[in-house]
């Protein structure tokens, strides 16, 4: 019966979509309540069953859009309504946002299962049960307001989505606050975290003025009513649209980690590996991008915008590419990349290549997750051999014990320790690198091929960019995998167990044949996101299969694997040897290692004067003049002299009191006179009143 | 028949003895006798006009002062009596201890 | 000079002397006397006035009750006399004069400012007996009859409290 219905009219299950916030919800509020006296492994799973069920809500919505491309508009409360501004918690379900739905549950998913293993084996963690569920807390956190941030109706609840990512990201960067890396007592992962907050909220600074101006300019911050007046209001007011949409861009840049913000992501990596992850590969990050591919019909409207935001993602692309050249940090490498491959996703969006943005940023969620998960993998089997290590060699209090597991030139030879690690790795390294037939390759080839079309500096910019992301994530395999171990620790690596290996199997499985989704020819997921651009009116480009841009990167690709061969492969490096690129490149190698001193640029030219300023304002204005000279001596001065000289000793003892003293001493001084009236005699008292009668009388007759 | 302003005159002179008695004794038997004095002068006074207007009214108000003297001196007279058993004196000169 | 005149001067004459004997006489118990002498010819005003039941109850309570008690206390406490005192000596002459002032006074309203008195009016038989007072008494006076009753009590129960010798009193 039930079937039937569905043969006939197809799946409509549009209404279960506020289950993808509730259930991470319910998660994180079981956890936060009863998690006190769960096991780990309890925590750990309810927390991946919840969202698990997100990604069954999301895969049972994607099958509904096969029948009702359409899609739906889910009320589900009433939020605000003040004057004309009327919001409410509404779901918007459309192959975009459903898309996302799918990446966010099923990606997080594995993620969290991966979790289970590797906080149990942080070398942090040292059994505190406390912390264990504060993660999947905060993982669950995670995971709803990336599903409000994706299936929002309107711009300000993206930004509710938008500002609960950012604070889960804070939260989780910073989760090991007061320790470091390597478990001493520290800092500096709380400073991380709140580096990618402060980022962070110059860009959301950006987000909220452009809803703002949105609203004044349409009266609404809703994706159907600002999307369906925005040619209206380009022809009218295009300056309005380019305004919008250059401070949504500096919302992208802040949460996409793109130039000049883009600062924040590599430092974030203070995180647990899931973290980096989860947050700040697969999904968090890929907002940005989403946005911009969410307000398609905005940038359509202004072509600078989308010149601007396609320079700003090829530079991006390009520059992070290089730095990640001259990483040693086996997830810094990572970190980079990603900052790296969102560019690539943000060129593709800002140019109008909408479908291949979103298309990459699936692929990339698969193989960047793959590829973070796989390193975390790695520094806990380094961390396992560190723990084999014979015991004098890491005393608690041996110099030695500064080691840190996540150095790339501590590593090599992996390959034979842990075979499962190694050839995930390389999956998704060849996916990253773009080598046929793995997922990155069909994804970055057809940004590729649509820059060739719409913008041909980005794709000069950003043909370099995949030269050299081939070429760092070789370097990377070569110098992690190959050669002999350069540490004691890494010699006896053990592989991890099947908790941590086998999500790292699945994403592998999806980095290798996630390129079917968007195969050249078929265009699954171009015809999938047509229907929620074609409401709009938006025209998206099929994603032509380009022969000559394809040989070309892929033989680019192939020679920067050839290249790092040569400077890696062929003589792997030796413990304590510098790196042979540097000795090629010199001072341009210290520049990549460095990150160009952008770090140092902007304490240079931001916050150092920034900090002098407040120091000025500080110390300065407000300590000195305004604490010591106004309050201290002008307000305070002139008070003391209004209260001690004028109140108190003219006006309050002069005056005030003179009064006072002076009826007292009248009083006291009459009644020594008058007192003697009262002689105690009754005959007196008698003669007084006798006195009142005469006169009385003698009043009564002369009146 | 004697005028009334006759018993006025009378009445006053009575009345003026009286007051005059309260105010130059020192015995407080004396004076209480005067108070009594200046009472039954203004009860002639009562008297005199009932009998000019021809109104009952003025008896009655006689017999009411008389009550009220009675009780007057019962209460006096029992104050002075537990005057004397502390002070063993009647002179109402001694008894100035309200003096200011 | 009807013989009414030659009553009233005379008695009038018995009041004043008497009024003046309680002023000036040293012993209480004279004092008491001359009061007594003094109520009994303000009691044959009252016959005069046409008051008889006003002069009887002036007879038996003045002259009679309030008086016999003047003299026990006199003889009880044995205070007739009191020693010499010229505790405020200027109290006498200001007395005395204030008292001239308040006669002047008196004097001046009765004479120059009075209307010439009028007739007396002939009075209803029994004006002035038990049977009218009494008739007046417990019909218009009822509540301050009553009250006064009240009053008599009170100033019995005071008196007796008064008078009452404690058992801690240092003479016992």
């Amino acid at each position: 019966m039930i079937l039937s219905e569905v043969a006939t009219h197809g799946l409509d299950l549009f209404f279960l979509v506020p289950w993808v916030v509730f259930f991470p919800v319910i998660g994180l509020l079981i956890n936060m309540i009863f998690g006190g006296r769960m096991s780990e492994k309890a925590i750990g799973t309810l927390a991946s069953t919840a969202s698990g069920l997100t990604f069954v809500i999301a895969t049972l919505l994607a099958l509904s859009l096969r029948t009702h491309p359409e899609g739906a508009t889910v009320f589900l409360a009433k939020w605000i309504q003040i004057g004309t501004l009327n919001l409410q918690w509404a779901f918007r379900v459309d192959t975009l946002s459903v898309t996302m739905m799918m990446v966010v549950g099923g990606v997080g998913t594995l993620i969290h299962i991966y979790a289970i293993g590797y906080m149990h084996e942080d070398v942090r963690n040292k059994n505190d049960i406390g912390r264990y569920r504060r993660f999947f807390v905060f993982f669950n956190l995670f995971i709803a307001a990336m599903m409000i941030l994706v299936s929002s109706d309107n711009y300000l609840m993206l930004f509710v989505g938008w500002e609960g990512v950012g604070l889960c990201s804070y939260l989780l960067i910073g989760f090991w606050y007061d320790k470091d890396l390597l478990g001493r007592d520290s800092i500096e992962n709380a400073v991380a975290g709140k580096k990618a907050f402060i980022a962070n909220r110059i860009g959301d600074f950006g987000f909220l003025i452009a809803s703002f101006l949105m609203f004044w300019t349409f009266k609404s911050v809703e994706f159907g009513k600002v999307f369906e007046m925005a040619g209206q209001i380009a022809s009218e007011n295009p300056g309005m649209i380019l305004a919008i949409t250059l401070f949504m861009l500096l919302g992208v840049t802040g949460k996409s980690a793109q130039i000049p913000l883009f600062v924040w992501l590599p430092d974030a990596m203070a995180g647990p590996t899931p973290v980096s992850a989860l947050i700040h590969a697969a999904t968090m990050v890929t907002a940005g991008v989403y946005l911009v591919a969410r307000s398609a019909p905005l940038y359509m409207q202004a072509p600078m915008a989308q010149t601007a935001v396609t320079l700003v993602g090829a530079i991006t692309a390009l520059f992070a590419a290089t730095i990640a050249v001259g990483q040693y940090d086996i997830k810094k490498v990572l970190a980079y990349s990603t900052i790296s491959q969102l560019g690539f996703m943000v060129a593709a969006v800002g140019m109008g290549a909408f479908v291949a943005g979103m298309f990459h940023l699936v692929m990339h969620a698969f193989f960047k997750a793959l590829l973070f998960l796989s390193a975390g993998s790695v520094i806990l089997g380094i961390e396992r051999g560190h723990h084999h290590l014979p015991h004098a060699e890491h005393d608690e209090d041996d110099e030695e014990e500064i080691f840190d597991p996540g150095d790339m030139r501590n590593m090599g030879g992996l390959r034979k320790r842990m075979p499962i690690t190694f050839w995930v790795y390389l999956i998704g390294a060849i996916a990253l690198a773009g080598i046929p037939p793995f997922a990155g390759f069909f994804s970055k080839d057809e940004i590729l091929a649509e820059a060739t079309g719409l913008n041909k500096t980005a794709y000069i910019l950003l043909v370099i960019a995949a030269f050299f992301t081939a070429f760092y994530i070789a370097r990377q395999i070569w110098m992690v995998f190959f050669g002999k171990a350069r540490h004691e620790a890494t010699a006896h690596a053990e592989e991890s167990p099947p908790v941590i290996t086998v999500p790292l199997i699945i994403l592998a499985f999806l980095a290798m044949v996630g390129g079917l989704l968007n195969f050249p020819g078929v265009h699954t997921f171009t015809k999938w996101l047509e229907h929620t651009y074609n409401v709009f009116h938006v025209h998206i480009h099929a994603g032509e299969f380009n022969p000559t841009v394809a040989i070309t990167s892929t033989v680019l690709a192939l020679i920067a694997v050839y290249l790092a061969w040569l400077l890696y492969g062929r003589n792997p490096l030796k413990k304590e040897e510098p790196d042979p690129l540097r000795k090629i490149l010199g001072p341009v190698f210290v520049g990549m290692n460095h990150k160009w001193w952008v770090d140092e640029l902007y304490w240079a030219i931001i916050l150092n004067p920034y900090i002098a300023l407040s120091r000025f304002f500080a110390e300065t204005v407000d300590w000195t003049f305004w604490h010591d000279w106004f309050h201290e001596k002008v307000i305070a001065g002139s008070y003391q002299w209004l209260s001690h000289v004028l109140l108190s000793q003219i006006i309050d003892l002069g005056f005030i009191d003179a009064i006072a003293n002076g009826l007292g001493s009248i009083t006291k001084k009459s009644a020594s006179v008058l007192r003697k009236i009262q002689t105690g005699y009754v005959r007196n008292y008698a003669l007084s009143i006798f006195l009142g009668v005469v006169l009385i009388i003698g009043y009564l007759i002369i009146k | 028949m004697i005028p009334t302003t006759y018993y006025i005159v009378l009445s006053a002179l009575l009345f003026t003895i009286g007051a005059l008695g309260v105010l130059i004794r020192r015995n407080a038997i004396i004076i209480f006798m005067a108070i009594e004095l200046m009472l039954n002068a203004a009860n002639l006074a009562f008297v005199a006009f009932t009998r000019m207007y021809g109104i009952i009214d003025g008896q009655v108000f006689v017999f009411f002062v008389m009550t009220v003297a009675a009780a007057e001196v019962a209460v006096g007279l029992a104050l002075i009596v537990a005057i004397f058993r502390t002070k063993h004196n009647i002179d109402i000169d001694q008894l100035n201890n309200l003096k200011g | 000079m009807t013989t009414e005149l030659i009553l009233f001067f005379s008695l009038a004459l018995i009041a004043i002397i008497t009024g003046l004997g309680l002023l000036i006489s040293k012993n209480a118990i004279y004092a008491a006397l001359y009061l007594v002498l003094n109520f009994f010819t303000i009691a044959i005003f009252y016959l005069l006035l046409g008051g008889a039941f006003i002069a009887m109850a002036q007879v038996s309570v003045y002259a009679g009750a309030i008086m016999v008690l003047f003299l026990f206390v006199i003889m009880i406490l044995g205070a007739e006399k009191l020693g010499k005192s010229n505790t405020v000596a200027w109290q006498r002459p200001v007395a005395i004069i204030l008292s001239i002032i308040l006669l002047i006074e008196a004097g001046y309203v009765l004479f120059w400012r009075t209307a010439p008195v009028q007739a007396a009016q002939t009075l209803p038989d029994g004006f002035g007996g038990p049977a009218s007072i009494g008739n007046v008494l417990l019909n218009n006076y009822l509540l301050p009859f009553e009250i006064t009753s009240v009053l008599l009590l009170v100033a019995m129960i005071g008196a007796i409290v008064l008078t009452h010798k404690q058992k801690t009193d240092k003479e016992v």
